[in-house]
């Protein structure tokens, strides 16, 4: 599958734009880098490309077919802070199966006890919440994954730990994935190739 | 050189409701041990969300009123008691807050800087004072009168390390000063940080990022699972050959330039009766299950291992 934005223009408000004519393609079999500066608007692309933002000039398709909203929408995106994206009075157990109820080598495969299902979201670790928000995005439905800054806020060994379960799932289920950082060396590791903002970013 | 700050065995801990009224000890940060010095940059090292920030807090005395501390910190030589911290917090001992969240909204952004005047002349000399600092980091006189949700996250911060300076402190305390920033802006942060060790300072730097940390600091304190677990020289960090606890050296492993290494493991959430680390030890012994080392020095470098060392041999 080829998941493909088309001369996507967005600003929020007159004064300013933030993405003109950006045009990316990301193949499932891929991982992609994109690196740029702060506030030049990535995360923005970001939203768009995950059906966050729908206002915006362009479009984005999969396969050259529009993607349907109506459903399950099929590029999950995963943000820098997981605390952020989960409801506070939910346990860990409702958090995830809201999306759906992953098989148990895939829990062990991303390091999740058991015994952490049962807390609230404020009782875990940010890098313990990430691995919870990656396994929720991971459903079966899920084509694209965009991971905007995921490793950002953990420390070193956590990063390998996420990065590495993603990727050996993603290279198996054939799903492609935009990696979103401001650490070339991390984005030299994992990707295919990398993006530098400002070059796609016709302003 | 004199020490500006020592903490001995700071232990921290919270009161938590869980069900109705039954009440739940939660252990944070347990007996902590660490010293600054002037001209020294120390940083320590530890993942988000694991409780560095308290060190923080309780050295400046701002903890929430559910919290415990045990243990001693001395400022100076002096024990910091918590009259001692209002009287110096702001002048002597500074803080660089975490995020931009802590800069007050309502408030112009110089006025914050300022801060609390008692008349006219005081808040004129420390306005003087303030566009001083306000231009050695490249901030003209229209950022003044911007309230924080018109600053860009490199300005904000810039604006969190003016107003700490502003006070002309001997420690600076920083937490967390760069994630989410790019490159350049770290870059400068960098530089400001080492700035302030140039000119006599004591800097204690909060982080979870190795290469901040590497780039800054004199000497490193790994903080595992509310422990730390060994402080050693920046040098050493290049070679992991001279780091002694086996979870310092799988962290540097981990970097991507230093292969991305794969390891196992997850820090334990609750209270564990021995080593923090014994769950996912490749070298643990049997005594590491129920026994926790103690910190120790070997060979001019602080660790906490029962591989190491003769002191720690016996319980």
């Amino acid at each position: 599958m080829n998941l493909k934005a088309n001369n996507i223009s967005f600003s929020y408000n007159k004064k300013r734009e933030i993405l003109k004519d950006v045009s990316l393609s990301l193949n499932s079999n891929q991982i992609i880098g994109l690196i740029g500066d702060s506030g030049s608007g990535k995360s923005t692309l970001c939203k768009i490309l995950a059906g966050y933002i729908t206002n915006y000039d362009g479009d984005v398709t999969i396969d050259g077919k529009k993607i349907p909203d109506k459903d399950f929408y099929p590029v999950q995106l995963i943000f820098q802070h997981p605390e952020k994206t989960m409801n506070p009075k939910w346990k860990m157990e409702k958090v995830l199966t809201e999306s759906w109820n992953p098989p148990q080598n895939l829990k062990d495969m991303f390091g999740l006890k058991d015994n952490w299902l049962t807390r609230w979201p404020n009782e875990l670790s940010g890098g313990e919440l990430q691995r919870f928000s990656i396994l929720r995005a991971l459903n079966p439905k899920t084509k694209f994954i965009i991971a905007d800054e995921i490793s950002t806020m953990l420390d070193a060994l956590t990063q390998v730990q996420i990065w590495e379960a993603l990727i050996n799932y993603s290279k198996a289920n054939n799903i492609g994935i935009l990696a979103v950082s401001h650490d070339i060396e991390l984005l030299e590791v994992l990707c295919d190739d990398i993006l530098h903002f400002e070059d796609i970013n016709n302003l | 050189m004199e020490k500006l700050l020592e903490v001995n065995n700071l232990s921290i801990s919270f009161t938590q409701y869980v069900q109705g009224l039954n009440r739940h000890d939660l252990k944070v940060i347990s007996d902590l041990t660490i010293d600054v010095m002037e001209n020294e940059i120390v940083a320590i090292l530890g993942s988000s969300g694991s409780g560095k920030s308290l060190l923080a807090h309780s050295i400046l005395g701002i903890l929430p009123y559910n919290s415990h501390v045990s243990g001693e910190i001395k400022y100076k030589g002096n024990i910091l008691t918590q009259e001692l911290k209002e009287k110096l917090r702001g002048k002597e001992i500074c803080l660089i807050p975490q995020s931009v969240n802590f800069l007050d909204p309502l408030m112009k952004v110089s006025e914050q800087a300022i801060g609390e005047c008692k008349d006219e002349n005081e808040h004129n000399e420390k306005k003087l004072r303030q566009r001083e600092v306000f231009d050695k980091y490249g901030l003209d006189e229209s950022v003044d009168d911007l309230y924080p949700f018109e600053l860009s996250g490199g300005m904000a911060r810039k604006v969190l390390l003016s107003t700490a300076l502003i006070g002309n402190p001997n420690l600076l305390i920083a937490d967390e000063p760069t994630p989410g920033l790019d490159r350049k802006s770290v870059e400068e942060t960098i530089e400001d940080i080492k700035n302030l060790k140039e000119n006599g300072k004591g800097v204690l730097l909060i982080t979870h990022e190795i290469d901040v940390a590497l780039k800054t600091a004199d000497r490193i304190a790994i903080f595992y699972s509310g422990y730390v677990i060994e402080i050693n020289k920046v040098e050493n960090f290049s070679d992991t050959d001279k780091l002694l606890h086996p979870y310092t050296k799988v962290l540097i492993n981990a970097l991507p330039r230093n292969g991305f290494n794969f390891s196992e493991g997850v820090q334990p959430l609750d209270d564990v009766s021995g080593c923090p680390y014994y769950e996912n030890c490749p070298v643990r012994l049997d005594k590491c299950e129920n026994n926790i080392p103690q910190l120790i020095e070997h060979n001019g470098v602080m660790i906490r291992c029962f591989n190491i060392g003769g002191v720690n041999d016996e319980p």
